[in-house]
């Protein structure tokens, strides 16, 4: 198992090394793109220009300009966005990166908990009316767009009904770091984090509702029934948990991708300023260092995902464990 | 003749279906005396499995109809709840399948699965149930089981697999054993291994063993009786000797035709029973083998009872008469195999 983990990790920063080489190559060398403009951003000046070109070696070989980029990303952090006031990116995404982790974390464990019960439930009843009503909603959820049930959720928590007692809990939008007030972090968070997770949980209790119909018919399920156990046994422990090796390999890379800056839509329309927010605004100002640093930040977290999950299944099924 | 171990009694097995009711068993009667091997023979699809299934009231198919009486130490099982039926299943009647590739949870060790079925019906801590399992596996011929029992099924192969499934079945003790195909997806020369297996533990514990195939060579060497199968019927039934020196029904010839035999010249072709047994939706009026029948005649439009028309406990469900079954059965099965009936 230990000779795995230290295979999957070899090949996880292989992998991140070739996800650098690439986004280096599609900013740095899109032909008929001057590299030194698109990082200076809009309307920079001839000395800005040159300065960058000096900076980043651009009259360099090619291995260098890469070496010299890396090397502000991951070493000495100094990138500094140009359109943004001189801003130090890589330390701007490392602030950004707790308010994510909060609204990301929460929605996980909200989708996992009611996807796992929706899930379950539509299978133990199926023949039931249950059943297809929870499906019909899981695929309302699934179909919902999140910009929709944000700005919706906004306009009643925040608008008419703000003042009832429903809805007087609702902060302003934005973010309040858990070390600052726990109180208001968890109060600010808990409509992104619904509205966040209602894809998720459509998605996953069809899925595993799908893969448990799917095991219960494994002759392993009929063998644990002849042994003389508990229904609810042969569901948890024998059919549940041969579901949960898809079900977490589904996770993990869904995960992955929302902690680096997949809730983009959620971040914006409820003011909360995450990775996601601010790759949407390093996009609307063409703030090429910026989207460079998210871009990778991103595809770190999902790299890492990946080698977890692949850990992760490892765990969960024997078969794949190496010997 | 109320004290079998296991009576089955007018079974009968429906299935609903977008195109009608499939009558996959249809008013079986069967007795498992203790410590006897019952084999029940037939192709597939004549309902034997599903008989054995029924037993252990493992049809979850919520389009299944049962009727019938299933007496297990003259409890009727059909009547239990959910917790009594449970207890028995594991404990009092044991079973194996036809896959052992599948039968076995990949994702856990196999001592944990055993241990699992022990501590499901006895006070027992983890520590004496894993005890027990590198006993069990110990005597199902596992070599070194004190380190096997730490291995995942994956790490096993088929015949050691369905060697594992026999101590996971025989680890409560029970009275039966209901054995389904137990060989089918091995070789034949695990086969014979995995059968003599399962003949020295009934040996040893005295279990009954029920044992379903559709392998006439299987029954021969392993059980006390015989029942044949088909189209949800039992059409003849009877001792080992009965079956193989004096079948009474032509279905029966025909599956011991079929037999390739390697102590007899080599005949051209192997025979076969010529057409397809009848669709379960639609099953003719009178006897159901009568399609594929060379001796039909027009008593055949009715449907046969299964009784003793020997006079003995050889039962079978064919309007021939006795003397005429004997002209014409030589037809179908080589005449020496006949004659040599001492």
């Amino acid at each position: 198992m230990l000779t795995f983990i230290v295979r999957r990790s070899l090949w996880t920063v292989l992998v991140m090394f070739v996800i650098t080489v690439l986004v280096f190559i599609i900013f740095f060398k899109t032909p008929g793109v001057d590299p030194a403009r698109a990082i200076a951003g809009r309307n920079s000046s001839p000395q800005i220009l040159a300065e960058i070109r000096a900076q980043f070696g651009l009259n360099r070989p090619l291995p260098i300009q890469y070496g010299l980029m890396m090397k502000r990303l991951f070493v000495s952090r100094d990138l500094v966005s140009y359109s943004n006031q001189g801003q130090l990116v890589v330390p701007e995404i490392f602030a950004a990166a707790p308010a994510t982790l909060s609204l990301v974390i929460g929605a996980a464990i909200i989708w996992v908990v009611v996807s796992i019960a929706m899930g379950v439930a539509a299978a133990v009843l199926r023949g039931s009316l249950l059943d297809p009503l929870l499906m019909i909603i899981a695929l309302i959820g699934v179909s919902t767009p999140v910009f929709w049930l944000g700005q919706m959720a906004n306009l009643v928590s925040q608008g008419g009904l703000h003042n009832t007692v429903l809805f007087s809990w609702v902060p302003p939008l934005g973010y309040t770091p858990l070390t600052a007030n726990p109180l208001r972090w968890f109060e600010g968070l808990v409509l992104p984090w619904i509205t966040l997770s209602i894809l998720y949980i459509g998605f996953y209790a069809r899925v595993l509702r799908a893969s448990l119909l799917e095991v219960q018919n494994e002759d392993y399920v009929r063998t644990a029934r002849a042994k003389g156990l508990t229904e609810r046994r042969v569901l948890m422990r024998h059919t549940l948990r041969n579901s949960m090796i898809t079900f977490v390999s589904l996770f993990g890379l869904d995960f992955g991708a929302l902690v680096g800056g997949g809730a983009i839509l959620t971040e914006v329309v409820f003011g909360i300023h995450g990775v996601g927010f601010l790759t949407y605004q390093a996009l609307t100002n063409l703030d090429l260092p910026t989207i460079m640093a998210t871009v990778v930040y991103g595809a770190f977290f999902i790299v890492l995902a990946n080698a977890l999950v692949d850990v992760g299944y490892a765990w969960l099924d024997p078969r794949v464990r190496p010997t | 003749m109320s004290d079998a171990l296991l009576e089955v009694r007018d079974l009968r097995v429906s299935f609903r279906t977008d195109d009608g009711l499939v009558r996959a068993v249809d008013g079986v009667s069967l007795r498992v005396e203790e410590g006897e091997t019952l084999g029940i023979v037939g192709e597939s699809g004549s309902g034997k499995s599903v008989t054995m299934m029924s037993v252990m009231r493992l049809i979850t198919d919520p389009n299944a109809q049962f009727s019938g009486e299933i007496l297990y130490k003259g409890r009727d099982l059909m009547k239990l709840n959910q917790s009594q039926i449970r207890s028995i299943r594991g404990s009092g009647i044991g079973m194996i399948f036809q896959d052992p590739m599948t039968s076995l949870n990949p994702v856990y060790k196999i001592g944990w699965q055993i241990a699992e079925q022990i501590r499901a019906h006895e006070q027992v801590s983890s520590a004496q149930a894993r005890d027990r399992a590198v006993e069990l596996l110990a005597a199902v011929g596992i070599p070194q089981p004190a380190r096997r029992i730490d291995d995942y099924p994956h790490q096993f192969s088929g015949g050691m697999r369905q060697r594992v499934m026999i101590a996971m079945a025989i680890s409560c003790n029970p009275d039966v054993l209901i054995a389904d195909e137990p060989t089918t997806a091995l070789d034949v020369t695990i086969q014979a291994q995995i059968l003599k297996l399962i003949r020295k533990l009934k040996e040893d514990f005295g279990t009954a063993v029920v044992l379903i195939t559709h392998d006439m060579g299987v029954v021969a060497d392993m059980a006390d009786r015989i029942a044949v199968m088909y189209a949800g019927k039992i059409i003849e039934q009877g001792t080992g000797r009965d079956l193989f020196y004096d079948p009474q029904h032509p279905y029966t010839w025909g599956l011991l035709g079929s037999i390739a035999r390697l102590d007899r010249p080599r005949p051209r072709r192997l025979a076969a029973i010529p057409g397809l047994p009848p669709s379960l939706l639609r099953l003719p009026e009178g006897c159901a083998f009568s399609e594929r029948c060379a001796h039909r005649f027009d008593l055949c439009s009715t449907q046969p009872e299964l009784a003793a028309r020997l006079g003995t406990a050889h039962l079978d469900a064919c309007h021939l008469s006795p003397e005429r079954k004997k002209e014409l059965r030589v037809t179908t099965i080589h005449p020496e195999l006949i004659a040599e009936a001492p």
